[in-house]
């Protein structure tokens, strides 16, 4: 029976249901020092003095440090020149929140009392959180080396003005893709000991072998001496990519103190340290003809960026870029974008990073396109859609070709799982009844681009790249252990893993673990995100273990005195085909394989390892149909989600289970940035007013609704797999389905858009014609 | 996170508790459940240097009839009020708004004291009880006050009790009308409420309009005079003096409040 | 300072802990069990749920000295039939309720005492019985189905 496919369950679970997982926090050596930031309370402000005198005296203080103590240390990795981001601020602090000095004490306890007695002086500045702000004249410029607050500019090569005069009809549109802030349930954290031998330090990452390579440079410390360690980490989404201060200065207290030291932030840390997400401005144009056809798209993006331009941040424009025709055949695209900082928390990769937001904005044209040619919404999809046929498909961006797809065949199958008829008849019931609530239908036919990814295009994007790793050593009792480049945090590597190569190796689940994490003892790898774990180190396993087992059948024919090619693996043993009872087991050769008597003679002892760079030609592209019916309460206006309906074409699937769970998980994200979500600022002073788990809304188990999933199939033929990823998918596909659901509920009022989150008081202005 | 550092006083009689607090003074605060103030003392918006904890005084707690009203210990949790039969039987508006309290972890540790001592305008107890015709009884050094709901809430987190009462019991008059009902409007599930209301015979109180439980005065005065429930609940907003902050604006906290009347007063009317 | 007693998950524990101690850090750095974990400051998230006298309580808002003389259980304390495993552990197993596993120790705990006092939840009991309980990975769906395949198999044993 073939595991790829089955609802195989997790290795991972037993350990951690049972408490004996290890998340940083939970790792505490002899003699751990606990280290707090001191964070600015300004927004933009000149550091005038810092007075610790009062610190040092704290019981348990260990020493207390400031910019001046790092000086001969670079500037965090990864940032633009005149940008970049100091391990802890210098002269000048440009968000609220932003770490300005170190205290370690004894323990956590101690530090906490510690914190607020460090004084410091500020001189205020005038903030500035949007981008409009930040880009009005006489804004206050953040980096006085350059007169703008403009990073990045990429402007249209085309505005496309004689296609939307050619055009029947044009109209346009202004999205706000709010901030969001990520909200792992663990926040960032590390515990770093460096001792004579060297440097271990376990990080929450997403990447640890960038971060290695990234640290060691820094440290100026070669890379031999240099050990980071990804434990279990609870939940990224993105945000854990980056390269956190703490990171780098952890090693050197422990260094300099000779003791382990441990960061790990308090939820209002994280909420203001922790990189946002999304906070997207998209200004559209569109021509379209009286059939609902699409002529021509123009979208001028602005990407707020925080206070510094993260290496992730900077990249997400770009993406959106790249991904704002969607699903659709649109002969003229054109877009543009500028990177923006303000003084807000920095903005990195969350979720889908820069395809949620271009999802978003095109699924919200077509449904604007379809107010306007009074077409239903499902039509005007259906007469844009990029057939079947027409892939592999070059869209305006050379760097992004599309695989494979069958949008027509997700949107019917989603249809189908709907009852859009169905949906349609109690819509219109409801409106006629006032004291019904109203019904809203809304649709969203997205596709994405994952499986991070291809060198040639992702030089820029620093660790987005490119391939990954993975190598197999069969023990002498012939279980396997299987060492790869890309660490989990909660997708269920070890698991899918295993599966693929017990299928190849005919070595029982059980008998394979896999490991990663650990510079140590992977060699290389890039890490988890952009939806890359199956298509790029699932390929990976699967090479290596077909390259190895060419070898193992090499041993087994050896032993067994027959023909290579007759050779098949079942059930953890080597048979020959035809010949029943002639067997040798996994056991048999993993033992021969050390011993070079008993082998084949132009194969070595310990010959039974193969370690496998997986290289990409091409990303992958994930693809669906969602539809959302929402219930609108008319006194209220309170949003609720009767039917959230996810078609996916991930391409081939690893184990259903685990490619649920990831889709639940990723509507559930973008249920929470549709409906609840939402990082806010006092314009006037920059102060964060969202900054805890009271005011910042993650709904929980009553506040989400079931999913009903389905799947379509088109294999991706990029990777031996056929699979594309779906890790971010539902983030991506879902936000647009919910809003869409709730214009269209609320059409009868005139309304063309509502920003997101849709709160129950936006939906109860709408209702009464206010904005 | 981490509170300042403070003295743990554990008491087990009301003499023990009161005394405690003559002598500790401004310096002291009392410890329930500690749903209310733990949070505050977490994030260091609260630093009493003493918490005298009142928890293990077992005469505080439980639920008993006394004539025509029910007495509750003052430690009596969410929980308990919650499941209660006495509670369903002579009080039920009492146990729906206990059952709306928080979340399950929140309900079996927060007590009906803790919560109305806290004087929280938002608070769904002091809400409900203010409407059942509550009375809360403090201890304090001068002998015991018997405080009727309509004086009990002063302000913005004060209430009636001096810094050396302990609130005992409180005392829920029999409902006399089986017309109730509790409405509260969340932005999520374990959230405070937005605004919430509840209804008992002819009392109708708003939550988080205000700095206090407020009277929705011209709403009973309307209903009074006959008018229905429509035009009564546009009253609703009168003499309220709401917030306006991440989740609600004042305005829509003034709509909210006239939905939640008009519904509460619906789902009071249709009770047998 | 207070000597604080115990019994957590039938094992006395005895530690001289500051006033202010939380019950969560005695649990976790006391008596150095790193199941229960934190995930907030403010009590919303429910990641540090724990049984005190067997009702599921926040252990970031119960300080240690609250829970003198008291029975506390938390993950570690759990047990069953399935391959040691608990039926609320083994329905997590089952229906893919984990991802990361952060939030999970403190869903299985609010969901053993849900359980153990209402053996028969419906779906909207379970989503209720956890609001106080935020998990970012799973979207809930395969949470509730845990609990019911648990419900199912043995309960909140």
């Amino acid at each position: 029976m073939s595991l790829v496919g089955a609802k195989v369950l997790r290795k991972e679970d037993p350990s951690l249901l049972t408490g004996r997982g290890k998340f940083v926090d939970d790792l505490s050596p002899t003699n751990t020092a606990f280290a707090q930031f001191v964070m600015s309370d300004q927004a933009h402000a000149n550091i005038i003095s810092i007075d610790v005198s009062e610190t040092i005296k704290m019981p348990g203080v260990l020493g207390v440090w400031t910019a001046a103590d790092f000086i001969s240390f670079p500037n965090l990795p990864g940032g633009m020149t005149d940008f970049e981001r100091p391990v802890l601020a210098h002269d000048r602090v440009r968000w609220a929140g932003e770490p300005v000095a170190i205290v370690v004490a004894e323990n956590r306890y101690q530090a906490a009392d510690a914190v607020p007695t460090v004084l410091v002086e500020y001189e205020t500045l005038d903030a500035v959180t949007t981008v409009e702000q930040a880009t009005a004249p006489n804004a206050p410029m953040l980096f006085e080396t350059r007169n703008s607050n403009v990073l990045t500019k990429v402007p249209m090569l085309d505005d496309l003005e004689k296609h939307f005069t050619k055009s029947h009809d044009r109209a346009s549109l202004r999205i706000v893709n709010q901030r969001c802030a990520v909200v792992p349930i663990e926040t960032v954290g590390c515990l770093a000991d460096w001792t004579l031998d060297g440097l271990t330090i376990w990080a929450t990452t997403q990447a640890p072998h960038h971060l290695r390579n990234k640290l060691a440079s820094w440290l100026d410390t070669p890379q031999n001496l240099c050990r980071v360690i990804a434990p279990d980490v609870g939940g990224g989404f993105g945000a854990k990519i980056v390269w956190y201060p703490e990171f780098f200065v952890a090693p050197l207290l422990s260094k300099w103190l000779r003791r382990p030291v441990k960061f790990m932030q308090t939820r209002s840390e994280a909420m203001v340290q922790m990189t946002h997400g999304r906070d997207q401005v998209h200004e559209i144009e569109v021509g379209f003809e009286k059939n609902g056809k699409i002529n021509a798209l123009r979208m001028v993006i602005s990407q707020n960026l925080g206070a510094y331009g993260d290496p992730t941040g900077l990249g997400l424009a770009t993406l959106t870029g790249w991904m704002a025709a969607g699903c659709y055949k649109i002969p003229h695209v054109s877009t543009g974008f500028r990177t923006v900082v303000t003084n807000t928390t920095p903005v990195a990769a969350y979720r889908g990073a820069g395809r949620p937001e271009a999802t978003f904005s095109i699924e919200r044209i077509i449904d604007l396109v379809a107010l306007k040619t009074n077409l239903d919404p499902v039509k005007v999809r259906q007469i844009n859609f990029i057939q079947p046929n027409e892939f592999p498909y070059e869209t305006h961006n050379e760097a992004v070709v599309y695989d494979s797809g069958d949008f027509p065949q997700a949107l019917d199958e989603c249809l189908r799982l709907l009852d859009y008829d169905a949906a349609k008849a109690q819509q219109a019931k409801n409106l006629a009844d006032k004291n019904a609530p109203l019904i809203g239908i809304g649709f969203s036919c997205w596709l994405e681009i994952a499986g991070f990814g291809p060198n040639g295009s992702l030089e820029g994007f620093g660790h987005l790249a490119s391939w990954e790793s993975a190598q197999i050593r069969i023990a002498p009792d012939g279980s396997a252990t299987i060492f790869i480049g890309s660490s989990p945090h909660g997708q269920g590597h070890e698991t899918f893993v295993a599966q693929i190569a017990s299928d190849e190796l005919g070595i029982p689940f059980d008998r394979i673990s896999v490991i990663h994490g650990d510079t140590a003892t992977v060699l290389q790898g890039i890490g988890t995100m952009g939806s890359r774990g199956v298509p790029t180190v699932g390929s990976a396993v699967k090479v290596a273990s077909e390259r190895l087992m060419v070898r193992a059948k090499k041993i087994a024919a050896h032993l067994l005195e027959a023909a290579e090619q007759d050779i098949e693996v079942k059930d953890n043993a080597f048979n020959v085909r035809g010949t029943p009872g002639k067997k040798v087991s996994w056991s048999d050769v993993g033992l021969t394989s050390f011993q070079p008597l008993r082998l084949p003679p132009e194969l070595q002892a310990g010959t039974l390892e193969e370690r496998l760079f997986h290289e990409s030609p091409n990303f992958s592209y994930p693809s669906g149909a969602y539809a959302c019916v929402v219930e609108l309460n008319r006194k209220t206006g309170k949003v609720k989600i009767q039917k959230m309906v996810v078609v996916d074409d991930c391409g081939t699937v690893i184990n259903p289970l685990l490619a649920e769970g990831q889709v639940h998980g990723g509507v559930a994200q973008g249920i929470a940035q549709a409906l609840y979500e939402q990082v806010s600022y006092d314009t006037s002073t920059g102060q964060p007013i969202t900054a805890n788990l009271i005011d910042y809304l993650i709904p929980s188990a009553p506040d989400l609704p079931n999913y009903i999933a389905g799947r379509i199939t088109t294999l991706c033929p990029n990777n031996p797999l056929g699979a594309k990823g779906i890790g971010e998918s539902g983030a991506v596909g879902s936000p647009p389905a919910v809003v869409n659901a709730v214009v269209n509920a609320l059409s009868s009022f005139g309304v063309e858009h509502i920003d997101m989150p849709v709160t129950s008081e936006k939906v109860w202005h709408a209702m009464n014609g206010r904005k | 996170m981490i509170p300042a550092l403070f003295t743990h006083v554990p008491v087990t009689t009301v003499k023990e508790a009161s005394d405690a607090l003559l002598h500790y003074g401004d310096d002291a605060k009392l410890l329930a459940g500690g749903h209310s103030l733990l949070p505050l003392m977490k994030l260091r918006l609260a630093t009493p240097a003493v918490l005298i904890d009142i928890a293990r005084i077992s005469d505080l707690r439980g639920i008993r009839e006394d004539k025509n009203k029910l007495v509750v210990g003052a430690l009596t949790t969410h929980e308990q009020i919650e499941n209660s039969t006495l509670i369903s039987k002579y009080a039920p508006l009492i146990g729906a708004a206990a059952k709306l309290v928080g979340d399950p972890q929140v309900r079996n540790r927060g007590t009906i004291g803790g919560s109305v001592a806290h004087g929280d305008a938002a608070s769904d107890l002091s809400v409900a009880l203010f409407a059942a015709n509550a009375s809360f009884v403090a201890t304090g050094p001068k002998g015991v006050r018997v405080i009727p709901a309509v004086d009990f809430f002063l302000g913005f987190w004060t209430t009636a009790l001096n810094q050396d009462d302990v609130l005992t019991e409180i005392h829920i008059p029999f409902a006399q009308s089986p017309n109730w009902s509790y409405q509260k409007f969340t932005s999520r599930s374990q959230d405070w409420a937005v605004v919430s209301v509840a209804v008992s015979g002819s009392n109708i109180i708003l939550g988080a309009m205000g700095e206090i439980p407020l009277r929705a005065a011209k709403c009973e005065e309307a209903i009074a005079s006959g008018a229905d429930l429509e035009q009564a609940s546009n009253f609703a907003d009168e003499g309220t003096s709401p917030s306006s902050d991440t989740r609600a604006s004042a305005d829509y906290r003034r709509h909210l409040a006239k939905v939640l009347v008009f519904d509460a007063l619906t789902e009071a009317k249709q009770r047998p | 300072m207070t000597v604080v007693r115990i019994k957590l998950n039938g094992v006395p524990q005895q530690h001289d802990v500051e006033d202010r101690t939380l019950l969560i850090h005695y649990i976790r750095e006391n008596a150095r069990l790193t199941g229960a974990h934190i995930g907030c400051d403010t009590s919303n998230c429910g990641a540090c749920t724990v049984l005190l006298n067997g009702k599921a309580v926040k252990s970031c808002t119960v300080l240690a000295v609250q829970a003198q003389d008291e029975e506390v259980t938390t993950v570690e304390g759990l047990s069953g039939d399935f391959n040691g495993l608990s039926p609320v552990q083994e329905g997590f197993r089952q229906q893919h309720g984990l991802q990361c596993g952060y939030c999970t120790p403190g869903m299985v705990m609010a969901s053993t005492a849900l359980l153990r006092e209402n053996p028969d939840p419906n779906e909207d009991d379970i989503r209720h019985a956890l609001e106080g309980n935020i998990c970012r990975c799973t979207g809930y769906e395969m949470i509730v189905n845990s609990v019911r395949w648990a419900a199912e198999n043995g309960g909140g044993k």
